[in-house]
């Protein structure tokens, strides 16, 4: 038999257990510096910076200068954060949320809902700080009102490890290489080493991989000019069968990557495109040992994926003059430098980057300036009008390249199939084309 | 009047644990049922069940958890019996050793899994050992696509480190049950170590393993933080489509269809164990 002490300090273990696991999703409210007389404290929610880190960089680095009402920033997953934001609205009156900083595309069904304040005059006041006129129309959702003003923008672009450089195929340019010379370079690096490094962002945990990103803003438009309206065209079939190729060279643990910047790392792969922030922490540690380099092109061209996060005002706010001045704040060139040099994300006004930046941010900003001034360039937004259906939408994409790739399923089964799946979504959400596939009076048509 | 408040302290001192459960599980569950069969629009419909069972991974998902189920489930009674009986034999530290059983129970089911994913990744520390031993030339990929065995392996190599300490508590409290006059008359008759565990431990066992196993069959239903760290996309469950249909899909409806076939799998489970180690009624009011 256990005797009582045991039982006592088992039962001491269990209490614990508990407290941790409810301690850990609560943190400390985290204040904006002294509380003047600036009007009632408000929650800044956000979808951006879950990781711990970022969240206390937001806390203590971008907001140790504001000098406003106490703001609480809180980030969770899309859906958490998109959940409460729409009860709020619903319920009406005065919530807690004073200012929320979403992606583009997670704004749309909340903006179709009149859940924001019109900010164009917070916009026309922040003119001298040159953000780019097409952000600021993207922030109007083809109406009148200014939805968001724009925070901050990042992309996915190709990093190597330069080990690979020598295995790159001859007569191809590192800065300007085509979706065939990447494959061939991943062939040669496996046929040469005997092992696959090219890594895609497939995993499923609680960093969920991006590879919708890749397949709606990279591979489909570079191939087919299109993504929903060339969706089963002849020329995705024939990206489909090149995507298949340079999976023969791809580390089959792909499907447990979540951000690449970890593979990279240990060097389980050389090569991989991903968005910015999750190759940041690999280039800032290993600046020397990485390239970082424009994704590929197609034979549509080199489109890549621009992400716009913007930052908007509910009509629920408890503070809405301290929501505008969380908002000056954050668009200050000084702080989006400190967001840029603490967690990554690019300024969207017109600063000019310091040179003491660290050197893996520096790898970062010319490769975005070098992909974005690419000759072939084309850059496609996240995608739009989606709302609630967003989720349906990037999980049938990502099922698509799964099936297609992964499992080796028939290209043309899988693409009418899931193209189906894609057709539901859209035609629930209403969405008109956007992007590469032009416009639509309707909803956006799978072809 | 004294006898009267007796006759309604039982009740008083249910009612905690009866508010605490209609609260946070039958109103939730009711909910659940409700969110499965009603369409966006209103109405009812078995449109969400249709989807489910429509769905790419809807297949893959069913032959998961049963697998895993029928893997992890048996393993770990095994285990935690071994362990318990281990342990109630009182040897020298036995108390270290529940102590060191214990500890998985305080981590949470995502975190164990993202640990065994250090243990079991390419350049993890299994791979690592084995090649500093000198047993292997190149890293083994446990975790790729491509071998289902070795991703098989690692997710009951997991469960079971994580989860076999709440049914190793179950037997413990079980075996502290059985008075020890069993015991001597066992040992009158001249029974072994061996004979006594097979002819008085086990029967005698018999409620504490049929809850373990019920417990641990419930739990196993609702795998799926272990699986998503350590095989990702690899391995669909039906408790992992449940949260991607929320979370990531943003589709209340299915995903609550999933939850009610959930539900029905256990209740199911539960009856089987209920019928299959029936209790007498002696044993019941034991």
């Amino acid at each position: 038999m256990i005797r009582a002490k045991q039982a006592r300090a088992l039962a001491l273990l269990g209490a614990l257990a508990i407290l941790m696991t409810a301690c850990s999703t609560t943190g400390a409210p985290s204040g904006g510096g002294q509380v003047a007389d600036v009007g009632k404290p408000f929650v800044f929610a956000s979808t951006q910076f879950t990781p711990v880190i970022e969240q206390e960089n937001m806390r203590k680095k971008i907001l140790a200068d504001y000098k406003g009402a106490a703001v609480d920033f809180i980030t969770d997953q899309e859906a958490v954060i998109l959940d409460r934001i729409s009860a709020e609205a619903k319920a009406g009156g005065q919530g807690q949320i004073g200012v929320v900083g979403l992606e583009n595309g997670q704004f749309s069904s909340l903006a179709a809902a009149g859940a924001f304040e019109d900010l164009s005059k917070l916009a026309d006041k922040q003119k001298d700080k040159k953000i780019p006129q097409d952000m600021l129309t993207l922030g109007k959702f083809g109406g009148n009102t200014q939805v968001y003003v724009p925070w901050m923008q990042a992309t996915y672009f190709l990093v190597a490890n330069k080990k690979a450089l020598q295995y790159l195929p001859s007569g191809a340019d590192v800065n300007a290489l085509t979706y065939k010379q990447l494959i061939d370079w991943a062939k040669n690096i496996s046929d040469k080493t005997g092992q696959r490094r090219f890594g895609f962002p497939l995993g499923a945990g609680t960093t969920p991989g991006l590879i919708h990103r890749l397949v709606q803003g990279y591979f489909y438009p570079s191939y087919t000019g299109g993504l929903v309206t060339t969706f089963k065209s002849n020329d995705a079939v024939a990206m489909w069968n090149d995507l298949k190729e340079l999976w023969k060279y791809t580390n089959p643990q792909s499907t447990t990557y979540g951000v690449l910047q970890e593979p990279l790392q240990s060097e389980e792969i050389w090569l991989g495109i991903d968005h910015a922030a999750r190759l940041i922490d690999v280039l800032k540690a290993k600046p020397d040992d990485f390239v970082a380099v424009p994704a590929p092109a197609g034979p549509k061209g080199r489109y890549y994926m621009s992400v716009v996060i913007g930052l908007a005002i509910p009509k629920t706010t408890p503070n809405r003059t301290g929501g505008e001045a969380l908002i000056d704040h954050l668009l200050k060139p000084e702080t989006q430098l400190i967001t840029l040099r603490e967690n990554s994300f690019f300024p969207v006004v017109d600063v000019k980057l310091p040179d003491d930046l660290n050197k893996g941010l520096k790898l970062e900003a010319d490769a975005v300036a070098k992909q974005a001034n690419a000759k072939d360039a084309k850059v496609v937004p996240l995608p739009v009008g989606l709302g609630a259906k967003g989720g349906e939408f990037n999980t049938a994409i990502t099922n698509t390249f799964v099936r297609i790739v992964v499992k080796n399923e028939p290209i043309q089964t899988v693409l009418n199939e899931q193209g189906a799946i894609v057709q539901k979504a859209i035609t629930d959400a209403n969405a008109k084309c956007w992007g590469p596939d032009g416009t639509s009076s309707g909803p956006c048509q799978v072809k | 009047m004294r006898a009267r408040a007796e006759r309604f302290l039982p009740f008083a001192l249910l009612l905690p644990a009866v508010a605490f459960l209609a609260l946070l599980i039958v109103i939730p569950m009711i909910q659940a049922l409700i969110l499965a069969v009603i369409a966006e629009g209103g109405g009812f419909t078995l449109e969400h069940f249709e989807r489910m069972a429509g769905d790419v991974n809807f297949s893959d998902a069913w032959r998961n958890t049963l697998l895993l189920l029928i893997l992890i489930v048996p393993l770990q009674i095994v285990l935690a019996l071994v362990m318990a009986l281990l342990i109630n034999s009182r040897f020298r530290g036995h108390g270290f050793f529940l102590y060191v059983y214990a500890i998985p129970l305080a981590i949470s089911d995502l975190a164990a899994g993202i640990l065994w994913l250090a243990v079991f990744t390419e350049r993890g520390y299994l791979n690592s050992s084995l090649q500093g031993a000198g047993l292997i030339q190149q890293p083994i990929l446990f975790l790729s696509f491509e071998n289902l065995p070795g991703i098989l392996t690692a997710i009951v190599v997991a469960e079971s480190w994580r989860a076999t300490a709440i049914v190793l508590l179950i037997l413990i409290a079980g075996l502290q049950l059985i008075p020890r006059d069993f015991f001597e008359a066992a040992d009158v008759f001249g029974a072994g170590r061996f004979r006594r565990t097979i002819h008085v431990v086990l029967p005698l066992l018999r409620p504490s393993l049929q809850s373990a196993l019920i417990i641990r069959t419930i739990f196993a239903f609702q795998t799926f933080a272990v699986v998503f760290a350590l095989a990702g996309r690899n391995m669909p469950v039906l408790a992992g489509e449940a949260y991607v249909w929320y979370a990531a899909n943003r589709n209340e409806h299915l995903a609550a269809a999933y939850a009610v076939l959930l539900l029905g799998l256990t209740i199911v489970a539960t009856v089987v164990y209920l019928r299959v180690l029936g209790l007498r009624e002696a044993e019941v009011a034991r």
